[in-house]
């Protein structure tokens, strides 16, 4: 079993770090699987952005943390509990609208946030940030076009997404919950405020499911915990399919 | 049934891959419609920074000369149209 890591700016770079790993995961189990070729490559692509920026910050922690772990032990030697990431990028692509519902929830929250973390003290952070943001921008306008199109389309498709939005709304609150690790990093001077992620989330989600003609719930229930590494049983069954050839062969090289 | 089922439209890409040059054709993606097409067109031909511009046009807007009367077309060869029977002076060098 691994320690588990201690300043507030380490933890802060691991779950933001594993939101996009776990993301990646799931989004990396459908190519070859989309509707269209096209799809297929635009999710590769998402799939990778998302790795790509969770290898920056396992990396930076990595360092950060001084204890010798590689980004690939970060990511790969966690037990489930020591994984950090908001619950709704755990949440299984029952069909192409959970998985598009779940890419918009992710973007139109990521695009704010690392809005805010290009203004990070710490320069390798806000460098991150400046690449992924304009990721973000991408992933959103994708998934915003696909949202109005399913969302706004056949009654099938509304229906369908309109479910996915009634189950997955609920694990939204991990990602837009500000705690005390936030509250400490803006106190510090090591982040400017977050406060304003939440605003921005809303009208974007408002926005896009008026033109989509869906609805949020009304009932405001939230499952919160995948900051505290209390996950969904569905992560139970992903962490091991991820890690599962890193810890059989350990130290092994292409 | 499956989108291909279906049969989105085909549309033709083409893509402008730095300042001053032309759109050039790039090759198709299938898509709903326009914006879908645009998106499908830089996640499939320009993820490696190919491109700073892209167009989509529906397949079915190209106009096309006949294949089968290409030689009325172009088959009448005039080479001397092409200015390669000058006398280029030694001075002026590589032209």
């Amino acid at each position: 079993m691994m320690t588990t890591t201690t300043t507030p700016l380490i933890r802060f770079l691991l779950r933001t770090a594993d939101d996009n790993l776990v993301l990646a995961q799931r989004l990396g189990a459908l190519l070859a699987r989309m509707p269209e070729l096209e799809e297929d490559i635009a999710v590769a692509n998402v799939c990778l952005d998302h790795l790509g920026q969770a290898r920056s910050l396992y990396a930076h922690a990595a360092i950060l943390e001084g204890l010798g772990r590689s980004e690939d032990d970060l990511a790969m030697l966690r037990d489930e509990r020591q994984f950090l990431n908001a619950t709704l990028v755990e949440q299984p692509d029952v069909d192409f609208a959970h998985t598009i519902v779940r890419q918009f929830f992710v973007d139109a929250y990521q695009v704010p946030f690392y809005d805010v973390l290009c203004g990070a003290s710490d320069p390798v952070l806000a460098g991150i940030a400046e690449k992924a943001v304009k990721e973000a921008r991408y992933h959103l306008r994708r998934s915003a076009t696909w949202v109005v199109r399913l969302g706004d389309g056949t009654e099938e498709s509304h229906d369908r997404t309109q479910a996915a939005v009634d189950l997955l709304w609920r694990y939204t609150g991990d990602l837009l919950a500000l705690d005390e690790i936030e509250e400490t990093l803006v106190a510090d001077g090591v982040l400017p405020s977050l406060d304003g992620v939440r605003g921005v989330f809303d009208a974007t989600v408002a926005s896009v499911f008026a033109e989509a003609t869906l609805t949020l719930p009304t009932d405001p229930y939230q499952r919160l915990g995948g900051r505290a590494g209390v996950h969904t049983e569905q992560f139970g069954h992903l962490l091991p399919e991820m890690q599962r050839l890193y810890r059989s062969h350990p130290g092994a090289r292409w | 049934m499956s989108a291909s089922e279906q049969g989105w439209p085909l549309w033709e890409v083409f893509v402008r891959a730095d300042r001053g040059l032309n759109h050039v054709h790039a090759g198709s993606v299938h898509a709903a419609d326009a914006e879908t097409a645009l998106q499908a067109a830089r996640d499939v031909y320009t993820r490696r920074a190919e491109g700073v511009s892209i167009w989509v046009v529906r397949s079915t807007e190209i106009v096309a000369s006949d294949p089968d009367r290409r030689d009325d077309w172009f088959g009448d060869l005039k080479p001397y149209r092409h200015p390669t029977f000058y006398e280029i002076p030694d001075a002026i060098g590589h032209m």
